[in-house]
């Protein structure tokens, strides 16, 4: 169980997260690039020195500056699997792989036997005598991953593992991750900044944003409640801040909505974009929720169009891609926006 | 020097006649002998190193010019540098570069043809070996000799006092290398001296043993006469008596194919002369024996 | 990794020849000139034979001492930084653009007799420096060192010190981490500044000559013995020698390409 309070004060950033994260669990970190999040790796593998804060892992103090305590990397039982992998360019994919349990004094030979069977679990069978150099970025990365895996360490750090694979690899590299991750018995962080890999290989998520964090929970939670603007684009909805009372929202930015059930006090308003319809013309009748403005940039996502249109609020819609003709969206202009308010769900932030 | 006018120039401007005069019309003047054709250019190159007759006397009717390149010995450095200005006082016309070396690299140096005019040499092997090789004008002239002495530190504070006590291990010596004229005055006072000296390090040129000595680094060193006299501020000479000390003869000579043989004759001619023999005198030389 | 050969370019192929000709001449000429007659006795001789001696020895000293003090000061310059770091480096390479003469009277002054050490070296303990071969050993140091420095600093710089982070993150201690990682990865500027130095101590003249001087059998190395040949006119033992330090240099020379894995 990790029991983590990271505060950092670097050149660019000043870092300040705390989290738990138990054995066995899955903890996704993520967030835009800059937010911190590899260096909260670091700092919990003990490379960069804590300003503030405490590292605790099963019961032992790791790092605690107040009370001048820092064990250094050498002495964590905690694995780090670097996003540029950092393979030993010098040695072979299992001597590579071995280089952990040989490190802390296991004799050459077990360590190579137990190397070669972390190896073939991970589908490296033959690839043992192979330079990194030689190899695929897919065996580059499950190399990188075996050598974290083969010293059983308590805590296993992932650094945008599959960020560097290609689409399809991506997929099956992820499969093996899964399978890796669920029999795993440590303690396991995963950082990303892809909303995928978040969802399907954590267990909790931690949204973190220049050097702080915003929001906690369970990807469902998470992806259902938006609360910062970096995952509501993530997940590809539209969210407003604003305060309630009873059925009308006043938006921060300006504007109203009626919504579908009352609420009180400071809110957020998640619309999805295929709920917002869009028109030339100003929809007949007196529905609530519509109001105009320009096109602000029209993109194509593939069996979809999403409109983007400034306006209070500035919303993003959905279209058929016959609409971007008969809508002529290519020309810009005027378009007006409605909501049913039915399709608005409000939560607090 | 006028240049006589072969043509009217063909390259200068003609405001070249009236501004900054001089070396304006002569380079119009030698654009224009340039100009007037390959063969002149050949007669006149060949004009300025046929031989004219050399006068004895330390002024000649014919004007000397040129650069003047002189291989001396080492030891010869203070006395060469002051021959050399009064030399060129005498005639302005003439450079005078000098190459000072140990006797034994100078004439390596000749015998490989390196383009020196004139070899002064700090004893007669070393000379021997130009002439051998064929490589003298003419028979070579002694025109100074020079003895050996014992440098030491400044107020010899080893209190030495004779050749003798060289033979002390003790005693940091420092001499010329075998080959090398000072090198062979070591040896040959050895000798006469008979004791052992094992010396701990033998230098390429005479300079080598002075700045060995006057640094601090050898206890004592055999140099010349010449070089105690030079060094007077720096360093203290401890004689050595008549019947153990070495003489070298400095025989000097023009060096056959020398480029400008003319002032080679005249510089021997002022060194065997009397100005010369007054300067090697006021720094410490014998007259040749 | 397969290449595209490069398109035969005449211009460029004809300069490197030069280039390269250049070089070969003087070799040829060395061979050519050799005295093949009498090489046997001139290189066995006591004069030749102790030169080469006392060459290899001092040169081999230098070497090991470059490598004891100047890796240390090469990891200095790159890993660390601090108030005057680039006055330490220039002072530390000063010797590879000063004329090794100018080498040798500083190292007088610092280290001779009267010397700002020497003296009080001498004072305390009678060891003195130059006329020995600890002498030649320091001036072929002085010269040869600052080759060593430079270029491992360069190796240490060059290489991906995340790699290190790696280890260090497997839980390898700082010891194992060099011996394991930094040490192979920069193996060929390792290699590659060792044969510089131990070349240029090798080769080193001007600077042993003035602070060590010239003695057959305690100083006088092979550079110094062949000078001595060549200014008395004995050409053929100059060459002779020459030949032999040629040879002993290409030897290395080639060694030192396989040593550092090159092609």
């Amino acid at each position: 169980m990790l029991d983590a309070d990271i505060q950092l004060r670097l050149s660019r950033l000043n870092l300040d997260a705390a989290f738990t994260v138990a054995s066995g669990e899955v903890l996704a970190l993520l967030g835009p690039n800059g937010s911190g999040k590899s260096t909260t790796l670091r700092a919990l593998v003990g490379l960069l020195p804590l300003a503030g804060g405490r590292v605790v892992l099963d019961g032992t103090v790791l790092e605690d500056p107040a009370r001048k305590v820092k064990v250094p990397p050498e002495g964590r039982p905690i694995s780090l699997m670097f996003q540029d992998y950092l393979l030993f360019p010098h040695l072979s994919a299992v001597e590579n792989v071995a280089f952990g349990l040989r490190a802390k004094g296991t004799d050459k030979k077990t360590a190579r036997e137990k190397a070669l069977q972390t190896m073939a679990r991970l589908g490296l069978d033959g690839l043992g005598e192979a330079k990194p150099g030689s190899m695929s970025g897919g065996q580059q990365q499950r190399v990188a991953m075996a050598r974290a895996l083969v010293t059983d360490p308590k805590l296993l750090l992932l650094d945008e593992p599959l960020a560097a694979l290609d689409v399809s690899t991506k997929t099956d590299v992820r499969r093996l991750l899964r399978e890796v991750l669920r029999r795993s018995e440590a303690a396991n962080v995963l950082v990303t900044h892809d909303l995928l890999d978040a969802v399907a290989l954590g267990d909790r998520m931690v949204v973190i944003e220049d050097g702080g964090i915003v929001q906690t929970g369970t990807p469902a939670e998470v992806t259902a409640q938006p609360r910062s603007r970096y995952v509501a684009d993530l997940v590809g909805v539209n969210l407003l801040r604003g305060t309630a009372q009873g059925t009308v929202l006043e938006l921060d930015d300006g504007g109203q909505l009626v919504l579908g059930q009352p609420a009180t006090g400071p809110a957020l308003a998640v619309v999805a974009p295929a709920a917002v319809s869009v028109s030339r013309q100003r929809p007949e009748g007196q529905a609530p929720n519509t109001w105009p403005g320009q096109i602000r940039a029209v993109d194509l996502m593939g069996d979809r169009v999403r409109v983007r249109m400034e306006g209070k609020p500035a919303i993003t819609g959905e279209v058929p891609p016959a609409a971007v003709d008969e809508l002529k969206l290519d020309s810009g202009g005027e378009l007006w926006a409605h909501v049913d308010p039915a399709a608005i769900t409000v939560y607090p932030p | 020097m006028r240049e006589k006018r072969l043509e009217r120039p063909r390259f200068g401007t003609s405001r070249s006649a009236t501004v900054g005069g001089g070396s304006g019309r002569r380079r119009a003047g030698f654009l224009a002998v340039a100009g007037a054709g390959a063969v002149a250019l050949a007669l006149a190159a060949c004009s300025s190193s046929g031989t004219t007759s050399s006068s004895g006397g330390s002024s000649s009717s014919a004007k000397l010019s040129g650069t003047l390149v002189v291989f001396a010995a080492t030891s010869l450095t203070d006395a060469f540098d002051k021959i050399g200005a009064e030399f060129h006082q005498a005639n302005p016309g003439v450079t005078v570069k000098f190459n000072y070396n140990g006797s034994s690299s100078l004439a390596t140096s000749i015998n490989q043809g390196a383009p020196a005019d004139v070899f002064a040499s700090a004893a007669p092997a070393n000379m021997k070996t130009v002439t051998d090789a064929g490589n003298a004008a003419d028979t070579p002239k002694t025109f100074a000799s020079n003895q050996g002495e014992i440098m030491v530190e400044k107020g010899n504070p080893d209190h030495i006092t004779s050749v003798s006590q060289l033979a002390n291990p003790a005693v940091k010596v420092v001499v010329c290398a075998p080959e090398v004229p000072c090198g062979a005055v070591a040896t040959a006072i050895f000798k006469n001296a008979d004791v052992t000296v094992k010396p701990v390090s033998q230098e390429t040129n005479v300079g080598g043993v002075v700045t060995k000595v006057t640094l601090g680094e050898a206890d004592a060193g055999i140099v010349y006469v010449t070089d105690v006299k030079a060094n007077a501020s720096k360093a203290t000479g401890v004689p050595i008596p008549a019947n153990e000390n070495d003489t070298t003869e400095y025989p000097i000579a023009e060096i056959k194919g020398a480029p400008n043989a003319n002032a080679a004759t005249a510089f021997i001619s002022f060194v065997l002369g009397s100005q010369g023999q007054q300067v090697l005198a006021s720094f410490g030389f014998m007259p040749p024996g | 990794m397969d290449q595209e050969k490069q398109p035969f370019n005449p211009l460029l192929a004809g300069l490197a020849a030069l280039a390269a000709l250049f070089f070969v001449f003087p070799m040829i000429g060395l061979v050519t000139g050799a005295p093949w007659g009498r090489m046997t006795s001139v290189i066995t001789s006591k004069s030749s034979l102790d030169a080469l001696g006392l060459s290899i020895a001092a040169s081999l000293a230098s070497t090991v001492i470059a490598l004891l003090f100047g890796f240390p000061l090469a990891w200095l310059l790159a890993r660390t930084s601090f108030r005057g770091k680039g006055v330490v480096r220039g002072l530390t390479t000063l010797p590879m653009v000063l004329p090794p003469v100018v080498g040798g009277i500083a190292l007088l002054l610092a280290y001779g007799r009267r010397g700002i050490i020497g003296e009080p070296l001498d004072k305390a303990t009678g060891i003195t420096l130059p006329f020995t071969l600890a002498g030649v050993i320091v001036a072929e140091s002085f010269v040869a060192m600052p080759f060593f420095v430079i270029t491992v600093e360069s190796g240490l710089r060059s290489m991906n010190r995340r790699l290190e982070d790696a280890a260090r993150s497997l839980g390898a201690r700082r010891w194992t981490v060099f011996r394991r990682v930094t040490l192979p990865l920069i193996w060929p500027s390792l290699a590659a500044g060792t044969v510089l130095t131990w070349a240029r101590a090798l080769g080193e003249f001007g600077a042993t000559i003035t602070f060590a001087g010239n003695l057959p059998g305690v100083t006088q190395t092979m550079p110094l013995a062949i000078y001595i040949s060549q200014s008395s006119g004995r050409m053929d033992e100059a060459i002779a020698l020459s030949l032999v330090l040629v040879v002993v240099s290409l030897v290395v020379m080639i060694f030192r390409r396989r040593l550092a894995g090159g092609d």
